[in-house]
């Protein structure tokens, strides 16, 4: 396996804020790779240590085992898809997606027709000569697509690229980036706030809280072994059951689905139960400890306020790592 | 239920029924400027430019004609006019070059109280007044002033002394040379190029740039390609401002500079001392001839697309 992007003791620094925290992170070459956070998180900043718009504090980046340690942008074999797309407005759509190769001094007539083809890639062939003013946020997004992958970068940098789409475009853009990158066979770090988002398409996810990586895994890990009770409560909504509930020494994480509404087990006051269509979501607190069930069609449907019992198998149990 | 309305309240109610009226009410005493004193005085000298005079009496001879236009190719006049709209490109190009950075640094550095800083260093100067502003570069760039001590203290003087003995653009010493006038020029109307470029840059988001320098660009390549076309209107706004002030400026080739004459000059000094209205007002449409041209220029290079 070849490294495409690593990072160790990674630090950035802006004052007195710690955007990024000490972070060590190996993203393999050809991985659908999701750095997932919430606001803040030092994801982006991560991104955009990769892309060399800023500059690490401390620790060392490597790119295919090569230290970018100044190395600028424009000599850094990544490209980027941006948020808000960043699409040159004084130039047509085809001398967009050809500003990267008329940089590299190709010919004209060679640059167009590379152009046209990744225009044809992101399924907008024909549409070289509009302005992006004149094209649709869909469309945008993926001019700025062809516009990266026509350079073709090792590494693909794409930053909360579906964040200003609707939910239907967003959810055809997952499957069309997801087969585009099969397809190229590119390294892709994709920065997202949307634990959906990331876990549908990623190979492998690293999940950010305060400048630190708190977990790096595949989906399953993540959604279904937490190691931290953040992680079990940004992603999806993870119950997390203290060791007076599970007999285990730490917080242990369970899934909603995992829980079950039964004549004996641990004694629970139903405070809010909600209909989902598919399952009944059960608000549940035990002595305290708040849990949410998400019970199946069928299932005897509990009223707010009634004293239940719950339970669940030790096996769906996930013990976290740390104290309580 | 509803109580009678005073006459505020009736007025109030009238208006609120007819925006029409408001609009209309809004709009007069600007559209009666523009209309009767502006287009109106524009027009009163467009008529006296054809107009001629009378060699012998210096009576205004109210007839149509076009001799008194034909007297604007005549050397001497051909010689004023030239040296306006050169002077007035040379300004303009420098004032573009000196602003670019100054706006640069305003509009993608500057933060906070820094910002503040900029405005405030951009505006004062144009809050003194001009005169004081003129007079005090006469003494600056005088034979015993800041600029030669300089020199002298370099022991350049001799550097100085090479320059000003360059026929076209020196003199004896700077505050008598054409070069003189152009700095002050640059000077005065800085401000009103550097604003523009500062709007037009600011509008450039960071993302813009850094995608540029994403895509391979090296800092001067994004300058060319991206940048530079994107502050354009702001640059050629600017360029408006500077290029028809040096036009019609008459004040500070008077005061710094040679003997030699400007439009301006020329139009104060025919209208006033000399009582030839018709030349002179020949002479004032000159600049509005070259900023009709250099605005359909502009206008067909894009520069008002981002209006």
């Amino acid at each position: 396996m070849t490294v495409a992007v690593s990072f160790s003791g990674v630090t950035r620094h802006f004052g007195t804020v710690r955007a990024v925290d000490g972070v060590d992170l190996d993203i393999a070459e050809g991985e659908f790779f999701a750095m997932l956070g919430p606001s803040g998180s030092g994801k982006t900043t991560c991104l955009r240590l990769i892309a060399g718009f800023e500059q690490p504090t401390g620790g060392d980046i490597r790119l295919f085992g090569q230290s970018v340690r100044d190395v600028p942008p424009y000599r850094r074999a990544v490209n980027t898809v941006f948020q808000d797309y960043a699409l040159f407005p004084h130039l047509n759509v085809l001398d967009n997606v050809a500003y990267g190769l008329m940089i590299a001094g190709k010919g004209k007539t060679e640059r167009y027709r590379e152009s046209e083809a990744a225009l044809d890639l992101v399924a907008l062939p024909g549409y070289g000569g509009r302005k992006p003013s004149e094209l649709s946020g869909g469309q945008r997004q993926r001019v700025a697509l062809a516009r990266a992958l026509v350079n073709k970068p090792r590494v693909l940098l794409l930053d909360e690229p579906l964040g200003a789409l609707d939910l239907k475009l967003r959810e055809q853009m997952q499957e069309e980036l997801k087969s585009l990158q099969r397809q190229l066979c590119i390294t892709f770090v994709f920065v997202t706030h949307d634990q959906g988002e990331a876990l549908s398409m990623a190979d492998r996810v690293a999940v950010f809280n305060q400048g630190r990586i708190v977990q790096v895994g595949s989906p399953e890990d993540i959604y279904y072994r937490p190691e931290v009770p953040f992680v079990a409560d940004f992603v999806g909504s993870s119950n997390i059951l203290p060791p007076i509930l599970t007999g285990l020494s730490a917080l242990a994480a369970i899934r909603p689905e995992a829980l079950r509404l039964t004549d004996t087990g641990t004694p629970a006051t139903v405070t809010a139960v909600n209909f989902l269509g598919a399952a009944t979501r059960v608000a549940l607190d035990a002595n305290g400890s708040r849990m949410t069930a998400l019970l199946p069609k069928g299932a005897v449907r509990p009223t707010v306020g009634a004293s239940v019992k719950v339970s669940w198998d030790a096996a769906d149990l996930h013990q976290m790592k740390g104290g309580a | 239920m509803t109580t009678a309305p005073g006459l505020g309240g009736r007025i109030s109610d009238r208006l609120w029924r007819s925006p029409g009226l408001v609009v209309f009410l809004l709009l007069t005493p600007p559209a009666l400027w523009l209309g009767v004193i502006y287009l109106g005085s524009l027009f009163a000298l467009l008529a006296q430019s054809f107009f001629s005079i009378d060699e012998f009496s210096g009576m205004v001879n109210r007839e149509f004609t076009l001799k008194t236009y034909a007297e604007l190719f005549t050397p001497t006049n051909l010689d004023i006019i030239l040296r306006t709209v050169v002077m007035a490109t040379l300004v303009t190009i420098a004032s573009a070059i000196i602003a670019f950075p100054i706006a640069y640094y305003a509009a993608r550095y500057a933060k906070g109280r820094w910002k503040a800083v900029f405005y405030l260093g951009i505006m004062l100067p144009l809050w003194s007044s001009y005169l004081v502003k003129v007079y005090s570069w006469k003494l600056i760039l005088a034979k015993e002033g800041i600029i030669s001590w300089f020199f002298e203290v370099l022991h350049l003087t001799w550097l100085l002394d090479a320059f000003l003995a360059i026929p076209v653009i020196g003199g004896n010493s700077l505050s008598v040379s054409p070069t003189g006038t152009f700095i002050v020029f640059v000077y005065v109307w800085l401000p009103f190029m550097i604003l523009p470029i500062q709007a037009a840059l600011e509008r450039v988001p960071t993302s813009m740039i850094e995608a540029s320098g994403d895509l391979g660009a090296a800092p001067g390549q994004t300058f060319r390609h991206v940048l530079l076309p994107l502050a354009l209107p702001g640059v050629i706004a600017g360029s408006i401002f500077t290029f028809s002030l040096t036009l019609g400026d008459y004040i500070i080739p008077q005061i710094v500079g040679t003997s030699a004459r400007f439009i301006g000059l020329a139009v104060y000094q025919y209208q006033g001392t000399a009582g030839n209205i018709p030349l002179a007002a020949a002479f004032a449409v000159v600049p509005i001839v070259i900023m009709g041209f250099y605005l359909w220029w502009a206008k067909r290079r894009g520069a008002f697309d981002a209006l």
